[in-house]
């Protein structure tokens, strides 16, 4: 049992590296954002810089790639994620074949790369 | 459930939390650490930063500052959730849960099903399909915890990569507004700029730069 559980004080710092840096900012967008309108200018601002931000998070990932991804090298995340994108217009937006063809696109060359 | 079982977003967010598992055990953190940090902390990208950025050596301090700038789009996404489901009984700690498990899947899923879900009864379909995800994650995580040892390199590189290809193309699918549609591209573009200045905050400067010039191009499209 103390396996499965571990110490606690590495708990402790999930507590405070982990849990807390990102509850913070959901109780913060609940308290804050009880009073808006739906449909509202407001809303429309708010949204669009959650969307950029997310961006943000999706390039950080692609341009400082970590653990195991750093060995997959820039050029090939890039043309992954390309042709991923281009399935996934050309099957009218298909989540699912986009997704696959970014992973075979990477896969595959990776492979074929040695 | 159902809508639980029918998204393919589940199917990523499962890899993305075999992967996590995965990491976690490498970094040799126990189980009940790593099911915690999924059931408690509950983004797939603040768990892969902090499991690293501790793994690596990090102090507490300097892991806390990178999870908290990769989770600052919780509270935009949040304050864009909870008005789609609130009606004028709903009161804040009702909303609690609901804000608790709003995350990059449940927020894209909330513009997808919502509007075909009465409004009095969103509030208990967002519990139903977030317990619903995170229990699913809860499994992932303690099947790639028990695999770990047995993961290549190149299998945990095609996790890691799932992530972006997932968020892109659901975020992509979701652009309804045109300012949506700026704001991912904008998003994009700018964070590699923003990353030159190593500021530490560099996703908060690219994105709130990004949606406010998409916003701009809203209002002037909208006409005076």
């Amino acid at each position: 049992m103390s396996d499965f559980i571990g110490d606690w004080h590495a708990l402790l710092i999930l507590l405070i590296a982990g849990v807390i840096p990102n509850q913070i900012w959901r109780m913060l967008g609940l308290w804050l954002g009880g009073g808006i309108d739906e449909g509202s200018e407001l809303l429309i601002w708010v949204r669009a810089v959650a969307t950029a931000i997310l961006a943000g998070v999706i390039a950080q990932i692609l341009v400082q790639p970590p653990g195991a991804l750093a060995s997959v090298p820039g050029w090939l995340r890039y043309s992954a994620v390309v042709a991923g994108f281009a399935v996934f217009m050309v099957t009218r937006r298909s989540i699912f074949a986009g997704v696959v063809c970014g992973e075979i696109v990477m896969l595959s060359s990776k492979w074929w790369l040695g | 459930m159902r809508s639980v079982a029918s998204t393919v977003l589940t199917l990523v967010l499962f890899a993305t939390y075999l992967g996590i598992g995965a990491l976690a055990h490498d970094t040799h953190f126990s189980l009940a650490w790593a099911l915690a940090s999924t059931a408690f902390v509950w983004a797939g990208p603040a768990q892969i930063i902090l499991i690293s950025t501790l793994g690596s050596g990090a102090t507490v301090v300097q892991a806390a500052i990178a999870v908290t700038v990769s989770a600052i789009r919780l509270f935009p996404m949040v304050v864009s959730v909870l008005p789609m489901m609130r009606t004028p009984q709903t009161k804040r700690r009702h909303l609690v849960l609901v804000a608790h498990l709003t995350a990059v899947t449940l927020w894209v899923e909330c513009f997808r099903f919502l509007p075909h879900v009465p409004r009095e009864r969103r509030i208990a379909f967002i519990h139903g399909l977030g317990g619903g995800l995170v229990s699913v994650c809860l499994v992932a995580t303690t099947i790639g915890y028990a695999l770990a040892a047995n993961l290549s390199q190149l299998f945990a590189a095609a996790i890691l990569m799932l992530t972006p290809l997932a968020f892109l193309f659901s975020t992509a699918r979701n652009c309804r507004e045109l300012a949506d549609g700026v704001a991912l591209a904008l998003g994009l573009a700018l964070f590699p700029l923003a990353a030159m200045l190593n500021s530490g905050i560099d996703i908060l400067v690219s994105g709130v730069s990004a949606g406010t010039i998409a916003y701009g191009v809203h209002r002037w499209r909208a006409g005076p």
